[in-house]
């Protein structure tokens, strides 16, 4: 693997990137940026086990994304008795109504095979169960709410360590993909991508108002770790002394004691971010390289031939007898739960939940844009795309201003146009990603790192 | 009394409602509809094409304003209309020419479509932000209330009232005039039957001697009328705001598949469709109950199927159930 090219090209530019951003702007940035790639790559090498390997069009990340967040939250935040006390039956008992609902409407889905009206009695259970849903949990929901509104107002977590909801959270959404995955994949390319871009509106929806649930758009903030706090490591010993021993050298030119205390103290307050920041991007670097070795491993399996010949010419695979629907919704379950995977890193390294945050623009397709720009198919393009978009995004809005100062130079501060074209420096980055799109699709359509196919 | 009250309260809250917003979907809805029957993709960037539409229309207005010129009791928003129909028709054939030509003369798939469909989608959504702003923006000016529920209710003396916004109004009879002359154009006229002749079997329709060339030209034309139109009518009614321009893109698809895609009278109807269960199912029925159930018999909880937060989900649900039922819409699809 190591000897692989791509390998070569994709872990050069992210050092290289990194590095550069460290030198001219701060290490602090440069790593929060490699952070964010990291997860970006992950959610990229997610979609393109979807889209790449099998050809399905997911417009719904940003659903995925939100309910691995989600999982952060019931797993890591400690769980809040009064509301458990106050509401836990009630919500128990309506979650219990609700699989008795989809029991239901299954065995009759399966009993009645061919009924002439069939479709519509289901119609009718799933339409009657919403109000008597809201009627059983209404009570206990408010409830609930009204606990400490102002900093709880929900059921809480299990109160175990967030790494835990990474696991959780891809297997939520593993769940989540195999019910939208039976509903949708049926359709053909265009409608999948229209209907998944829903699906993932309704879950949006959803995690915003259940409040019980979620806090909703009061937001979860201050998640646990699974690296040591800045503040823990400035009063510890032991790193105090890795940073006197690392800038010895500077150390040493300042003589005077308090001086000598007091940059030091400096010194351990800076890096003890940065510190933090390391720790978050070598767990993030072994997931990524986790699921990079498998997911190759996957890619030139007789499995991945599978799933490529699938792609290719679907009436070929079925006629050689493979079941392609069980393979579409195995993958898509697959691809989604390295999502949900990424939305919960992404969720424990913000430390904080923002139901609110999660935008289409944002969370979907600028993860497209990523599995395009990378190269379809090829795990090492969706790495690349992960990095250089995220590079992109974050660095389009000083580049932009960069080049309306320079045009704009001649022009008063005052100006209406330069202040006007000042303010909207945050939005050129959206212009960058398009055109961006638009030229790799016209020039290398197959991205910029293409499928390589090894042939035996 | 009672029963004329209630049919009140229900006109005020849904019906008036309802049709204003089923207007400004339907015709967002047709125009992808329209795309999808004749180049044959699903345009991501049709809310960003509404917006800049809107955005233009808004810089004119503000343009006429400050030179003291208004349409008297009407916006003048209208006035400006034409200016932004004409703008987004040159942006629409831009990108047509700069873009999807391209795709089409090398008959892509619809995927590679829709995927630099989303790339126009990013360079529009910037361009609209980095000329207007990302901030709300009310441009309706002009008479705002044809009736205030005050007035009716002296008028009436009935106990409910019956606002009609000089916008709701407007909005209606744009939507009539401008179907009206859509559907005359696509049924009866020749340029339209050619339109749909392409729509239904390309092939045939080029052997029959039909400008593959003039019937793009036109269908931009007509999406981008459509586009702006709603768009504008939208933000008279509501407000500008880019980003609510983006997300009414999945109301609109929602109307669309629901009437069946590339079917324009299935996305009118769809559009309405959406917009009545929308606000329809979220409605509480708490006074409506009152006013007709004898008494003793009134409801105490606010007999709401389910909370207005799930507005949007409402559309979506309605859409994923009519695609599992009926794939091809309700009114059967692809044909114009």
């Amino acid at each position: 693997m190591i000897k692989n090219s791509d390998f070569k090209i994709c872990f050069s530019v992210m050092t290289v990137l990194t590095i550069l951003v460290g030198l001219f702007q701060s290490w602090g940035i440069a790593l929060s940026m490699l952070n964010l790639c990291l997860i970006s790559a992950v959610m990229a090498m997610g979609v393109n086990i979807q889209w790449g390997f099998a050809g399905l069009i997911n417009f719904g990340v940003m659903g995925f994304l939100a309910i691995g967040g989600l999982a952060t939250v019931l797993i890591s935040v400690p769980p809040v008795p009064e509301a458990w006390s106050a509401g836990g039956i009630g919500i128990l008992i309506s979650g219990l109504f609700l699989l008795a609902v989809v029991f239901s409407v299954l065995i009759i889905n399966k009993r009645i095979p061919n009924h002439k009206y069939k479709n519509y009695f289901i119609f009718v259970i799933i339409i009657l169960s919403i109000p008597l849903l809201k009627f059983i949990a209404g009570p206990s929901i408010s409830k609930i709410e009204s606990i400490n509104a102002a900093t709880s107002g929900f059921l809480g977590g299990a109160n175990l360590p967030i790494i835990f909801s990474w696991f959780v959270g891809a297997i939520l959404c593993a769940l989540v993909a195999f019910v939208v995955g039976k509903v949708c994949l049926g359709l053909r390319s265009d409608y999948l991508a229209i209907s998944t871009l829903l699906v993932s509106g309704i879950i949006i929806t959803i995690v915003k108002h259940e409040e019980w649930l979620s806090r909703g758009v009061k937001n979860v903030i201050g998640l646990k770790r699974p690296v040591p706090y800045e503040v823990d490591l400035q009063n510890s010993e032991w790193f105090i002394k890795l940073v006197e021993f690392l800038n010895s050298s500077k150390l040493s030119n300042v003589l005077n004691f308090d001086e000598r205390t007091s940059l030091l103290n400096e010194l351990v307050i800076s890096s003890s971010g940065v510190f933090v920041k390391l720790c978050f991007s070598l767990i993030f670097l072994a997931v990524v390289l986790i699921i990079l070795y498998f997911s190759e491993k996957a890619l030139n399996s007789p499995w991945g031939r599978m799933m490529r010949a699938i792609r290719d010419n679907e009436e070929a695979a079925k006629a050689m007898g493979k079941n392609v629907v069980k393979q579409h919704l195995f993958i898509f379950m697959l691809g989604s739960a390295i999502i949900g995977f990424a939305g919960a890193m992404l969720v424990t390294y913000d430390g904080l939940f923002t139901p609110s945050s999660y935008q289409p623009l944002r969370y979907t397709f600028l993860i497209w844009v990523m599995v395009l720009l990378g190269g379809t198919g090829n795990n090492y393009g969706a790495i690349l795309g992960g990095f250089v978009v995220w590079f992109i995004w974050i660095q389009s809005a000083p580049f932009a201003l960069l080049v309306i100062k320079i045009f704009t130079n001649h022009l008063e501060e005052t100006n209406y146009i330069k202040e006007h074209l000042v303010n909207s420096v945050p939005y050129f980055r959206y212009l960058m990603m398009g055109l961006g799109l638009l030229l790799v699709m016209r020039y290398r359509p197959k991205g910029l790192l293409p499928e390589k196919i090894i042939k035996n | 009394m009672d029963f004329l009250n209630s049919i009140i309260l229900l006109t005020n809250f849904i019906i008036v409602p309802g049709i204003t917003y089923g207007s400004q979907l339907a015709l967002g809805a047709i125009g992808v509809t329209l795309i999808y029957g004749v180049l044959r993709f699903a345009n991501f960037a049709y809310g960003d094409l509404m917006a800049f539409g809107t955005m233009i229309v808004i810089l004119v207005t503000w343009f006429l304003q400050s030179k003291g010129i208004t349409f008297g009791l009407l916006p003048t928003a209208l006035l400006a209309l034409p200016v932004g129909i004409l703008l987004t028709i040159a942006v629409s054939l831009f990108f047509d020419k700069t873009v999807f030509e391209y795709y089409r003369n090398k008959k892509s798939d619809p995927v590679t479509f829709i995927v630099v469909s989303l790339g126009i989608m990013f360079v529009l959504n910037a361009v609209v932000r980095i000329i207007i702003g990302p901030n709300d923006i009310n441009f309706m000016d002009g008479h705002k209330f044809i009736m205030k529920a005050r007035e009716f209710k002296q008028m009436t003396g009935l106990n409910e009232g019956l606002a009609l916004k000089s916008t709701q109004v407007i909005t209606l009879i744009t939507t009539i005039i401008t179907c009206s002359i859509l559907f005359y154009f696509l049924n009866k006229t020749k340029t339209g039957k050619s339109m749909r002749a392409y729509s239904n079997n390309e092939d045939l329709a080029l052997l029959s001697g039909i400008d593959p060339k003039k019937i793009v030209l036109l269908t931009w034309i007509i999406v981008s009328i459509l586009a702006t139109v709603a768009g504008t009518l939208y933000g008279l009614d509501k407000s500008f705001k880019p980003f609510t321009y983006f997300n009414n893109l999945l109301p609109i698809f929602a109307a669309t598949i629901v009437g069946g895609i590339g079917n324009p009278l299935g996305a009118f109807y769809g559009g309405f469709l959406i917009a009545f269960s929308e606000i329809g199912l979220t409605y509480a029925y708490k006074k409506f109950f009152k006013y007709i159930m004898p008494e003793g018999l009134e409801p105490s909880t606010l007999i709401q199927f389910i909370s207005t937060d799930y507005k949007f989900a409402i559309s979506f649900a309605i859409l994923i159930v009519v695609l599992i039922f009926r794939p091809n819409g309700i009114f059967k699809g692809k044909v114009i």
